[in-house]
C-alpha cells in the first residue's frame, strides 16, 4: 500500500479551559479589594472575622456576606522557611510561607514573607503587605509580606 | 447490618522509580498475589474498587486504565475514588453494610516519580487562596510542625526518633523502600527543606500499589480461617480554609476516637498514615498510643506510594495481628494538608 495516498484526517487538539469563571459574591469584593490595596474579610453572627473573606463558617455552616475590611498588618501564627526554592515557587530568593493573621481578622491567610533571614522570624512577630504595582484582582496582587520595622 | 472483615492483603514492593512499568502492570501482581493466597477469582469478588489519583497520570478518568489489571468481563461492579485507597475501602465497606456484596477488592496505585509531586499537590489546593501561591506539601506540613514545636506538643528530639525508629523498623518490611540506618549525627547534619522539616522528616517519592479483599461474615470464613474484623471505622475533615484550622489539635481524630470509644480499648499494635515525622508523636499523644508499638513497618517515612499508604496502613495492621496473634490493632489514613483529612479503622481478631 502506497502511504502517500491516504487521506489522513486532521484536527488540531488544543487543550484549554473554554469557560468564564466568577469567583462569586464573596470572593469577588475580596479580590476587588486586594486590587485596591485593600484586605476584606466575612464576619459571621457570633462576630467572628474570617480573613480572607470566607463564604460561610466551617465550624456552623452560618453563610458569610458581611464584609469588613481587616489589616493591612498582621501578625505571624507560623512560619516555614524555604531555603532553597523550587522551581514552582513564585520567589527565587529565600523566603518564609506563613499563616499571617490580619488585624482585626479571627482566622490565619496562607501567604509569604520575604526580605527578612530565617533568624528573624518568629511567631507572633508582626508583618505589612508590599502590594503588586500590576494587580490583577488574585492573591498574588500581595507579592508578600514583609516584617514591621 | 453485617460486619465485615479484612480477609487478604497484598503491597507491591515500594520502587523509587518505576520507570516504564505502568500503572496496570504494578496492580496486576498484587491482585494476583491476594487472589493466589485466598484460592479465589475475580468470580468470587462482588464490587471492586479503587484509589488513586488522575493529577499524578496526568490525565482526566487515567484511572479508568487501571482497570486493565483486572478481569472485568463478564462485567463487574466497580467503583473508584480520587482519594486515597483507604477510603475505597469504607465505599466498599458500605456496599456490603447494605448488602449489595458480599466480597469485595479494593485496590491503591500511585507513581509520583514521573512529575513534581510538591507542585501537583499545590494544585489539589483552594484555587483562588492558596494554590496559586504554590505552596508545596512540605512547607505546609512544616506549618503544622512550627505550631506543634511552639507549643511544645512535640519535640524536635521526637521528631529524630522518629526518623531513626521508622529506619530501623523498615528491616520488618520488605517492601520498604529505605531501609539504610539513619543516626543522630546524619539527622543532624541533613539541610532544612521548609524549617523546620530536614530532608529525612520527609517521605521519599514512591512508586507502587496494593490490593486488599474484604468479606461478610457470611462469606469470611470460606476464605480464611483468620478474618480480621473491621470493628469500627470513621473519618471526618476539616476545612479547606486552612488558616482557621487550629492546627495545634485535629477534631476529626477526636472526633473518631469518641464515635469508635477507642477510650479504653488496649492496642497491640498501630499503624499511621504520618507522612512527616512530627505527626507521629502528634498522633501518637492524641490517639493514646505512647506505649503501643507504631509503624513497626515503618510507615511512610519509608516508602510513601501515594493514594495508597492509608489502605498501607490498614493492610499492615492487619497483617500484624495475623501473624502476631494479636488482638486490637488500630490504624490511619489521612488527606489534605496538615493531616486535614482523617479516618481511624479499630481491627479485631476474635478469639
Amino acid at each position: 500500500m502506497n502511504d502517500s495516498k491516504i487521506n489522513l484526517l486532521e484536527a488540531p487538539f488544543e487543550l484549554s479551559y473554554k469557560y468564564k469563571r466568577s469567583s462569586g459574591p464573596v470572593m469577588s469584593k475580596f479580590f476587588e479589594g486586594l486590587s485596591q490595596k485593600k484586605i476584606f474579610g466575612t464576619k459571621s453572627k457570633a462576630q467572628k472575622v474570617f480573613a480572607p473573606a470566607a463564604e460561610y463558617d466551617p465550624d456552623t455552616r452560618e453563610a458569610l456576606t458581611e464584609i469588613v475590611e481587616v489589616g493591612p498588618g498582621g501578625t505571624i501564627e507560623s512560619w516555614s522557611w524555604v531555603n532553597s526554592p523550587r522551581s514552582h515557587h513564585l520567589l527565587k530568593t529565600p523566603f518564609a510561607f506563613a499563616l499571617i493573621k490580619l488585624d482585626g481578622a479571627d482566622t490565619a491567610m496562607l501567604h509569604m514573607v520575604s526580605d527578612c533571614d530565617e533568624s528573624d522570624l518568629s511567631i507572633g512577630k508582626k508583618v505589612l503587605p508590599v502590594w503588586s504595582e500590576n494587580p490583577t484582582e488574585a492573591i498574588t496582587d500581595i507579592n508578600y509580606f514583609i516584617l514591621e520595622s | 447490618m453485617k460486619k465485615v472483615a479484612v480477609v487478604g492483603y497484598a503491597q507491591h514492593k515500594i520502587l523509587p522509580n518505576a520507570g516504564a512499568l505502568n500503572e496496570v502492570e504494578l496492580i496486576m501482581p498484587v491482585v494476583h498475589k491476594v487472589f493466589n493466597d485466598l484460592g479465589i477469582s475475580q468470580d468470587d469478588i462482588g464490587f471492586t474498587c479503587s484509589g488513586s489519583c488522575d493529577y499524578l497520570q496526568g490525565a482526566a478518568f487515567a484511572f479508568v486504565e487501571g482497570l486493565s489489571a483486572i478481569q472485568t468481563s463478564p462485567p463487574i461492579k466497580e467503583s473508584h475514588v480520587e482519594m486515597d485507597a483507604a477510603w475505597a475501602l469504607y465505599e466498599s465497606m458500605l456496599k456490603i453494610k447494605m448488602g449489595d456484596a458480599d466480597t469485595a477488592l479494593i485496590y491503591g496505585f500511585g507513581k509520583s516519580s514521573p512529575g513534581n509531586l510538591d507542585s501537583i499537590i499545590s494544585l489539589q489546593m483552594d484555587p483562588y487562596y492558596i494554590s496559586p501561591l504554590w505552596p508545596d506539601r512540605v512547607s505546609l506540613a512544616a506549618l503544622q510542625a512550627q505550631i506543634l514545636l511552639q507549643q511544645k506538643i512535640i519535640t524536635h528530639d521526637e521528631m529524630m526518633a522518629t526518623v531513626i525508629e521508622a529506619r530501623n523498623n523498615a528491616a520488618n518490611n520488605p517492601n520498604a523502600l529505605l531501609t539504610d540506618h539513619v543516626s543522630e549525627d546524619l539527622y543532624q547534619a541533613d539541610s532544612l527543606i521548609s524549617s523546620p522539616l530536614r530532608g529525612f522528616d520527609c517521605p521519599p517519592i514512591s512508586d507502587g500499589a496494593s490490593a486488599m479483599v474484604i468479606a461478610s461474615e457470611d462469606k469470611a470464613f470460606e476464605f480464611t480461617d483468620n478474618p480480621i474484623w473491621i470493628e469500627g471505622i470513621d473519618h471526618s475533615i476539616e476545612s479547606s480554609n486552612l488558616g482557621s484550622r487550629d492546627l495545634a489539635t485535629s477534631p476529626t481524630i477526636q472526633n473518631a476516637i469518641t464515635n469508635l470509644n477507642l477510650k479504653n480499648i488496649n492496642f497491640d499494635v498501630a499503624e499511621l498514615h504520618t507522612q512527616f515525622s512530627h505527626e507521629v508523636p502528634f498522633l501518637r499523644k492524641l490517639l493514646n498510643l505512647t506505649n503501643v508499638p507504631t509503624n513497626l513497618s515503618g510507615g511512610p517515612l519509608v516508602g510513601n506510594v501515594m493514594m495508597c499508604a492509608g489502605l498501607d496502613a490498614i493492610g499492615k495492621t492487619f497483617q500484624s495481628l495475623v501473624s502476631d496473634q494479636s488482638d486490637h490493632g488500630i490504624a490511619h489514613a489521612s488527606s489534605g494538608p496538615c493531616l486535614q483529612h482523617n479516618m481511624v479503622v479499630h481491627l479485631e481478631r476474635h478469639k
